[in-house]
């Protein structure tokens, strides 16, 4: 890595509105992961900006983009990242935390968020006594909680059996019903053939952006 | 959630916390000891056997403090003994108002109808001696100036000699033998309890010119005239002075060194003074050692802890976790355990404290400044020792830490 420069992603120019369903493919190494790392605002494009909900976060210190992604950006990992001494309810609670919410106001939107993606009655339970389409409703709850612009999702099934799968799918169909900008990065054709538009990134830049025309025919 | 993670890892923040507890064990329990021994030495160990506000008047030293060679003990066992004159010299010379006993003492054996109390200290002395004492009669009455003038052959005993002799019968007006001659009862003290475990009522007290004297001090010889000066305050001024008559008295030369002793409970407590300021110095040391360790100990704990979380700390990052954040977890984590550590130390102290106090007579007293300190100690302690690895987490990258298995 030393000495030589690698620009991950060239002269990539995307839009994304509101309530738009976008899957972002590619094989690795072409450079979706950093797309998505600039995307959750994780990482800083060298040059070039990136305009999120009406703001210029390219250029953001380390603490405002810390908030940028407590408030703006809810994650959904492929291993869904949990806090595996924590209870569900608390692994929910957690951005509410860092955002500096009230421990009542906390739980009661926590409480909402789990019981939206159908996990009510599993509050208490611990990452490790839930199985694994439970714990990625666990982690979409917890991106959820406090309402973000973007749910964006990294591989949200690759760690999950096929009918797992379509079930955790069938969530972010919901939530994209409801209103939520969905952004999901993945390599599978049949995971990117739910969204509604489709990314395709190789070498660093964009190779086709599509609408899909399975859903747009549905 | 401090506590949680420590939950998770009891036994290795256990160990991790050893060092601390220690330190703090150590400065509670030192300090507990020593203060009890600082009020043992005082009122139980010095008063008890010099008395209050009171100074002796003696040939030597009756405590001594520091190293005595072989060659100053030879120079006390040369020097003059106190006599009756010397006594009656000071007291008519004196110019302030005071409480004065003539004192001598000897091991005895006090029989009673067959029975018989051994090694028991045989005292001549005046009413006076009791005031001093502070002894309070129990049974029956303390001899009076008269007796003293007459030399009469009375007696008061000791609680345990009174218990030993008339098991629990009145031995007031009974008659006990003291080296062959009889000696009537007329009181008995108050139980005096004991004093580093030796029972302080072994003792019985007769006028010091009773038949019996022979016994305990060559005719007109004394072993220590105790002063009382009637006001406390003016204790050094009047050891001043006293130490002027019995110079004139002797016609010491000013190059001359007195050869005779002037002992106050303060002056018997010199050597543990010594001590104890050796042990309040020494303490901090010893507790800062172990504590300094028991820092290291923790920073390396929380440095594993930061290595094997690293993907929690990513986690944390991408939910909007500042640096700060991450800062005061992994402080807030370190200063808990090590203030866990501290309590468990006082804790352990405190239980030492108490069992120096069941098993021994020392009044150990937990100091509540010490406890203050050591939860302050350990606090401090875990704070700093946090501060690094604290740094190190919150510096992580999120990306490479969301990488970390």
């Amino acid at each position: 890595m030393e000495g030589e420069r690698i620009n991950a992603l060239r002269g990539v120019s995307l839009e994304i509105r509101r309530n738009e369903y976008v899957a972002i493919m590619g094989p690795s190494g072409s450079g979706k992961s950093t797309l998505m790392n600039l995307l959750g605002c994780l990482d800083t494009p060298s040059s070039g900006e990136y305009w999120l909900n009406g703001q210029e976060v390219s250029r953001l210190t380390d603490n405002a983009l810390a908030r940028v992604r407590n408030k703006e950006i809810g994650f959904v990992f492929q291993t869904f990242n949990l806090l595996a001494r924590a209870s569900a309810l608390h692994n929910v609670e957690l951005p509410l935390v860092y955002a500096g919410t009230g421990a009542a106001e906390r739980r009661r939107r926590a409480t909402s968020a789990l019981t939206r993606v159908g996990l009510g009655d599993r509050m208490l339970h611990r990452p490790n006594e839930l199985s694994g389409g439970q714990r990625q409703r666990v982690a979409i709850a917890r991106a959820l909680v406090n309402e973000p612009s973007i749910l964006l999702a990294d591989e949200p099934t690759g760690n999950l059996d096929s009918t797992t799968s379509e079930e955790i799918m069938r969530v972010f169909g919901q939530l994209h019903a409801q209103g939520q900008t969905v952004v999901i990065v993945t390599h599978e054709a049949s995971i990117a053939a739910y969204a509604h538009r489709v990314v395709v990134i190789k070498d660093g830049q964009i190779e086709s952006d599509l609408p899909n025309p399975s859903v747009a025919a549905a | 959630m401090a506590l949680n993670a420590i939950r998770v890892q009891k036994l290795k923040s256990f160990f991790s916390l050893i060092g601390v507890l220690i330190g703090v064990t150590f400065l509670i329990a030192v300090v507990s000891i020593v203060q009890g021994m600082n009020v043992y030495m005082r009122d139980r160990f010095a008063n008890a056997i010099i008395g209050f506000n009171t100074f002796n008047v003696r040939r030597s030293p009756m405590i001594s403090t520091g190293n005595v060679t072989e060659e100053m003990w030879r120079s006390w066992q040369r020097r003059p003994r106190i006599t009756y004159a010397d006594a009656d010299y000071v007291e008519q010379h004196i110019t302030f108002p005071a409480t004065i006993a003539r004192f001598c003492e000897d091991r005895v054996e006090v029989w009673h109808g067959g029975k018989v109390a051994k090694d028991i200290d045989l005292v001549g002395t005046e009413p006076t001696y009791f005031d001093i004492k502070r002894y309070g009669i129990r049974l029956g009455r303390a001899f009076t100036p008269q007796e003293v003038t007459t030399g009469s052959t009375v007696v008061v005993l000791g609680d345990i000699v009174a218990d030993k002799l008339f098991e629990g019968a009145d031995p007031v007006g009974k008659v006990v033998t003291i080296g062959g001659l009889p000696y009537k009862v007329i009181g008995v003290v108050e139980k005096q309890g004991t004093l580093f475990g030796l029972s302080m009522d072994k003792f019985a007290i007769m006028p010091y010119k009773a038949p019996g004297r022979r016994l305990i001090c060559p005719i007109n010889v004394l072993d220590q005239v105790s002063i009382r000066p009637t006001n406390p305050d003016s204790l050094r001024m009047a050891m001043a002075e006293v130490e002027g008559i019995m110079r004139i008295r002797r016609q010491l030369k000013p190059t001359q060194e007195s050869n005779f002793a002037l002992e106050t409970a303060e002056g018997a407590l010199e050597g543990w003074a010594k001590i104890s300021k050796i042990l309040m110095t020494a303490l901090p040391l010893l507790v800062g050692i172990s504590l300094v360790v028991g820092g290291i100990v923790i920073m390396n704990i929380m440095l594993m802890a930061v290595t094997e979380r690293t993907r929690e700390i990513g986690i944390r990052k991408a939910l909007g976790a500042r640096r700060a954040d991450i800062l005061s977890q992994f402080i807030v984590e370190s200063a808990t355990l090590s203030t866990l550590g501290a309590a468990l130390g006082i804790a352990t102290g405190v239980g030492l404290a108490f069992l120096v106090k069941a098993l021994t007579p020392l009044p150990a007293s937990v100091a509540v400044w010490s406890l203050v300190v050591g939860v302050g100690v350990g606090l401090g302690v875990g704070m700093v020792a946090g501060v690094y690895p604290a740094y190190r987490a919150s510096k992580l990258d999120p990306i490479a830490a969301l990488r970390a298995e």
